[in-house]
């Protein structure tokens, strides 16, 4: 088994609209470990979601992946047919908690009969085995198996995201994808499905990719996160490196826009302006227009990711001094 | 802000929405049951004043708003307003009942509440439903005007360019013409709170107004609103799931825990050292970028949801959450489950701090 469960290589993934290409991953590329978790963080529309779709080949129309190289397990997923990625990838390797899954379950059936549908599409098992899997299923999300007879709408938002969750493990992956998995959640059941997550992760030796714009919520699970800005990693490191020694200054402004509970409160950080239009992205360095340090140079030229050591990447021009 | 004076006197409001009877409840004659949305609340603003109501989905923040502004009915309880001089005359005129400067505005009747809808806006949570995607941003603005026959038409479109100016949307021709969709979440926000503010209101309800936004861009919105109340003095009712959030805009808080207020005070020294053990979940469930914390489980000291406010628990209404309840069995035993506790000032807490909690009032 190779150390690396998932290797994305310079992934370009465009939307080819009316009105233009939208290139919402411009060539990303990172690896992870079995039992690894990375956070990718970023604003609305930084391509974070254009990722994991692109990793479990679910890019919407008009998108589809230009170039470059994605292996699961070792095997090209990038280069398989629609039917061999639902036979042999979806769910069983790589599955998905999609953003806003929740509220999208189906309201005419039970969610045991929900479950049950995946284990016997994806897995061919019988009814008897799909029950009882779904009970374990349930079990191992916090959840009594009576909720099984439930419907979605007499649930609450964090069932319903266990429910989610459970659906998500329900053909064991190695990989798990979760967009956005809290946003929808006030903070105490937020804080109950984290620590979900966590202890699944580790129970299972899970590798987890959490996406998110809240680098509060990654700070509760990821061990490696990613910084996106406008369809690039611009910051990658350690979850060690990327809080304590941010070196991009878009990571810096992020982390210094999250209010805090404890601390100084006399002044409110922002990122001002909005992140720019990726049919037209801005040349040089796309952070520029928003950059409290940029130059001029980087509205003419893009940095490059520079190594800053340890595995610690930063694609700003103040960091070439610092590159090995 | 703290010595202004008292623009809002909430008392002992209800809400209730009636909940449709089963065929059972019909025919053995079972009374009506409510959801307890809003179930006895009582609190002040102060002008100038940022007044957060903080608590999970489902604690009655949003009916409590709306009440406020009559876009609910109330069940119960009053409501005592101070509008500005000269709406106050217009009230008077119109022969609503005015004492000492202030309207109850639960007994004003609809027919004569027109003036006060001036006094009075909300900006709600969602950028995108709040705004009629048909309008363009000038229609939008421009419209509180005209129902309110505020200025001719050349002094209406130099007020909605200056409103625009004031939310940063520049230059205001700009944005004039266009349409909500082609604008991002954040700049539908700055519209909605442009609109809040065109007729100058004395008081403002934000409801949840940063919760749907990018935590980058939230802070400059908070920025917006507090550089109103600077400029014009605007009280604010602010409402937020997220103390962290609470703890940058708010004077004093209220904490809601289905349908009532379990601790109230300063907003700092709340979240500082909060009382309630409601409370002290919110502070505990709040993430903080730090990477420690996936070493470990955070730990919460509460259990489960929030129960439906159509079963609201016995006793206090808390307590089959609470761990403290537990811890402190024996002694509590006879009340909690038993007896709503009242909101009162622990013995040991600072002048303006109230809870409703027996294990930390005197009984
Ligand atoms: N179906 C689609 N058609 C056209 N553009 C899209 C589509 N989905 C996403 N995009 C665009 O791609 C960019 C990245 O979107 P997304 O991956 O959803 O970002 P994120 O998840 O970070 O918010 C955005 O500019 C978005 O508008
Ligand atoms: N129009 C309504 N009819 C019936 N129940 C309602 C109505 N509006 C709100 N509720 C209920 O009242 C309670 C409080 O809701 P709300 O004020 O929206 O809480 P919050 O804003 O704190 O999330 C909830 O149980 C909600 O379902
Ligand atoms: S390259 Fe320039 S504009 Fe880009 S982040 Fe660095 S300093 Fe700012
Ligand atoms: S009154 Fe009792 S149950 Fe309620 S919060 Fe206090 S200790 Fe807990
Ligand atoms: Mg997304
Ligand atoms: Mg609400």
């Amino acid at each position: 088994m190779p150390e690396e469960v998932l290797v994305v290589e310079n992934l370009k993934t465009y939307y080819f609209t009316l009105k233009g290409v939208v290139k919402a991953v411009d060539g990303v590329s990172f690896k992870l470990r079995r039992g690894e978790v990375l956070g990718i963080a970023g604003e609305s529309g930084s391509g974070k979601s254009t990722i994991a779709w692109s990793i479990l080949g679910l890019v919407p129309p008009p998108g589809r992946i230009v170039s470059g190289r994605i292996l699961v397990d070792g095997i090209e997923v990038t280069a398989l047919s629609d039917a061999e990625l639902r036979r042999k990838v979806r769910w069983k390797k790589v599955s998905m908690i999609f953003q806003g899954a929740m509220n999208a379950l189906t309201p005419v059936y039970t969610v045991g009969r929900q479950i049950e549908e995946v284990l016997r599409i994806h897995a061919g098992m019988s009814g008897r085995e799909a029950r009882r899997r779904v009970y374990e299923l349930l079990e191992s999300v916090g959840l009594h198996k009576s909720i099984a007879d439930r419907y979605p709408h007499e649930l609450s938002g964090g069932q319903k995201q266990r429910v989610v969750i459970a659906m998500a493990l329900a053909l064991e992956p190695d990989i798990v994808i979760a967009d956005e998995p809290t946003t929808a959640l006030d903070v105490v059941v937020q804080a109950q499905i984290l620590n979900l997550l966590k202890r699944l992760q580790r129970e299972k030796g899970l590798s987890i990719i959490l996406i998110t714009h809240d680098l509060g919520v990654i700070a509760e699970l990821a061990d490696t996160v990613a910084v996106m800005y406008a369809g690039k990693i611009v910051e990658y490191g350690s979850s060690e490196d990327i809080y304590r020694n941010p070196k991009h200054p878009y990571t810096k402004a992020l982390l210094r826009a999250i209010p805090r509970l404890r601390g100084p409160v006399d002044k409110l950080i922002y990122i001002p302006g909005q992140p720019p239009d990726l049919r037209n992205p801005p040349s040089g360095c796309r952070f520029h227009p928003r950059c409290p340090e940029a130059f001029e140079r980087c509205r003419l030229r893009e940095p490059p990711l520079f190594n800053l050591g340890n595995g610690h990447l930063s694609a700003c021009w103040l960091n070439e001094g610092e590159a090995s | 802000m703290e010595g202004g004076e008292v623009i809002l006197d909430v008392r002992d409001l209800r809400v209730w929405f009636p909940l449709r009877k089963s065929i059972v409840e019909l025919v053995t004659f079972k009374p009506r049951r409510y959801v307890r949305a809003v179930d006895g609340v009582s609190f002040t603003v102060r002008r100038g004043e940022v007044f957060c109501l903080v608590g999970e989905s489902g604690c009655g923040k949003t009916t409590t708003g709306k009440a406020i502004l009559r876009l609910v009915e109330a069940t119960g309880g009053s409501i005592l307003f101070k509008p500005k001089r000269e709406v106050l005359r217009e009230l008077e005129a119109s022969g609503v009942e005015v004492s000492d400067g202030y309207v109850d505005l639960l007994k004003v009747p609809r027919r004569k509440f027109k003036p006060l809808r001036r006094e009075l806006q909300i900006i709600y949570q969602d950028p995108y439903g709040s705004l009629n995607p048909r309008f363009t941003i000038k229609r939008i603005l421009e419209d509180p005007l005209i129902v309110h026959k505020i200025g001719d038409r050349r002094e209406r479109e130099e007020m909605v360019a200056k409103m625009l100016e004031a939310v940063k949307l520049t230059p205001a021709s700009d944005f004039m013409e266009r349409y909500p969709h082609q604008l991002s979440g954040g700049q539908r926000q700055r519209v909605a709170i442009a609109r809040a503010f065109i007729l100058n209101p004395s008081l403002v309800v934000a409801d949840e107004p940063v919760s749907m936004l990018d935590v980058s861009i939230r802070a400059e919105i908070l920025e917006l609103l507090l550089d109103f109340r600077n400029k014009l003095g605007t009280s604010f009712i602010f409402i937020t799931h997220d103390l962290a959030v609470a703890r940058y805009i708010c004077d004093r808080i209220a904490v809601m825990y289905l349908g009532k207020i379990v601790e109230m005070g300063d907003a700092r020294r709340i979240i500082e050292r909060p009382i309630h053990p409601y409370t002290k979940a919110l502070v505990a469930a709040v993430p903080e970028p730090d990477p420690e914390n996936r070493k470990r489980f955070r730990e919460l000291r509460i259990k489960g949801e929030v129960p439906s406010a159509a079963a609201i628990p016995p006793g206090c209404r808390f307590h089959p959450r609470c761990v403290e309840f537990e811890e402190d069995y024996d002694r509590l035993k006879a009340k909690c489950p038993v007896e709503e506790p009242p909101l009162k000032r622990p013995l040991e807490a600072e002048e303006g701090r109230r809870v409703a909690c027996w294990r930390y009032i005197t009984w």
